[in-house]
């Protein structure tokens, strides 16, 4: 008996060799892509770590935020390739990225907010 | 990568429904609803690790006067060390993705020899965890003062002179008055390395979310290849080829490159901001 009710059921995930090939090149674009991204950091981090530079200054603010967009795109390659998620179903996509994505932006503007008002309590109080 | 389906499922398999929602599997659904939570203490470390070093940006250590040892040289090389650890760790991703595919294709030689890599991958990362620990639990030569506004200050000693200064280690200032490193070697506390209650490096809080994050995280690795090395046995026995598809190992893989991604924040978070 076929099932015609049962439409792209995930076991019956196989692929040809042909299509292999096609889904190998994309594993090694991305291999090479998140090697280069890692170098950069690494790179970016020993020449102008916080170390080396004037964390109060414009050119640390930058930095830092270079390292978190190229982070960003690290887990966005990660979750979309090499977790599949990129071909899953746009609905399924959706309820996994975007309730926790809400969730850990708020979580992060709540928490550097009453961090702010902490460091400048203790400034206003002397303590530093 | 959704194909048709070509063979009868049994109902057990699918969804009680009759057909499976988001065209998964109940095992796949679960191991990503798993992994949100995962993700969501994983975000609350990191975003609680933010949230203090915000308000202690006047003293927290700079990690790379921390980290720069690599094994088998006393070279000043920070980042190189936790760079490779990186790499291996996006290596062992990579490997695993191999075995997935190499799974779709029912090609089970390919999937043992790539699970196999893959958990030898995550043993190196997890014996560099252990060393770059190892490390950090035993802290500098010479251990640092605790100076009595809490910042920290290292004894130098001059390898040829044998002059001893003490460096503050947040603030960078030199003290080389002899009668004031006697007095502080007399009275100020000596601090040797980094643990729960003591951190020569700075404030307690960084030694605590150093340990909790990297072994929390750690823990994962630590049962990632547990987890890894069982498939790669059931694999190598020939269960899913006769089950008719690899979907475990899509399911582990899922897993793995979850702690890859995890790591990868870690990485920017603790190593390079």
């Amino acid at each position: 008996m076929e099932r015609d009710d049962i439409i792209e059921y995930s076991l019956d995930n196989h692929h040809n060799e042909e299509q292999g090939k096609k889904i190998r090149k994309k594993i090694y674009f991305v291999t090479a892509l998140l090697s280069v991204v890692t170098i950069v950091e690494v790179a970016m981090g020993i020449i102008w770590g916080k170390a080396h530079i004037d964390v109060d200054g414009a050119g640390w603010l930058t930095i830092k935020s270079i390292f978190i967009i190229l982070t960003m795109l690290k887990a966005a390659y990660i979750v979309m390739t090499f977790m599949h998620l990129g071909d899953e179903r746009k609905s399924l996509r959706n309820i996994i990225l975007i309730p926790y994505l809400i969730f850990i932006a708020y979580l992060i503007f709540i928490l550097l907010v009453e961090s702010t008002f902490i460091f400048d309590l203790k400034q206003a109080l002397g303590w530093i | 990568m959704a194909g048709e389906a070509t063979q009868q499922i049994d109902n057990s398999v699918l969804w009680g429904g009759g057909r499976s929602p988001f065209s998964v599997s109940y095992g796949k659904m679960m191991m990503w609803f798993f992994l949100i939570s995962d993700a969501l203490t994983f975000g609350g470390f990191l975003t609680a690790l933010g949230f203090q070093r915000h308000h202690l940006e006047d003293v927290w250590p700079v990690t790379e006067s921390i980290f720069y040892h690599f094994p088998g040289t006393h070279a000043h090389l920070p980042l190189i060390y936790v760079a490779f650890m990186t790499f291996i760790l996006i290596i062992s991703s990579v490997t695993m993705v191999l075995a997935v595919e190499a799974g779709h294709r029912m090609d089970q030689k390919s999937v043992v020899k790539w699970m196999a890599l893959t958990v030898i991958g995550g043993a190196i990362f997890l014996g560099s965890q252990a060393w770059e620990w190892n490390t950090f639990i035993n802290g500098s030569e010479y251990g640092a003062y605790e100076m009595a506004d809490g910042t920290m200050a290292r004894l130098d000693v001059d390898h040829t002179t044998h002059v001893e200064s003490l460096v503050n280690l947040h603030s960078g200032d030199v003290i080389t008055d002899q009668s004031i490193i006697e007095h502080v070697k007399e009275n100020n506390m000596l601090v040797k390395g980094a643990n729960l209650s003591r951190n020569e490096y700075g404030p307690q809080l960084y030694a605590n979310f150093f340990f909790f994050v990297t072994g929390f995280h750690g823990t994962h690795v630590l049962s990632g290849v547990i987890i890894n090395l069982l498939i790669l046995i059931r694999s190598a026995q020939g269960w899913y080829e006769k089950r008719g598809h690899y979907e475990m190992v899509e399911k582990v893989g899922l897993y793995w490159h979850f702690i890859d991604l995890v790591w990868v924040f870690v990485f920017t978070f603790f190593y390079l901001i």
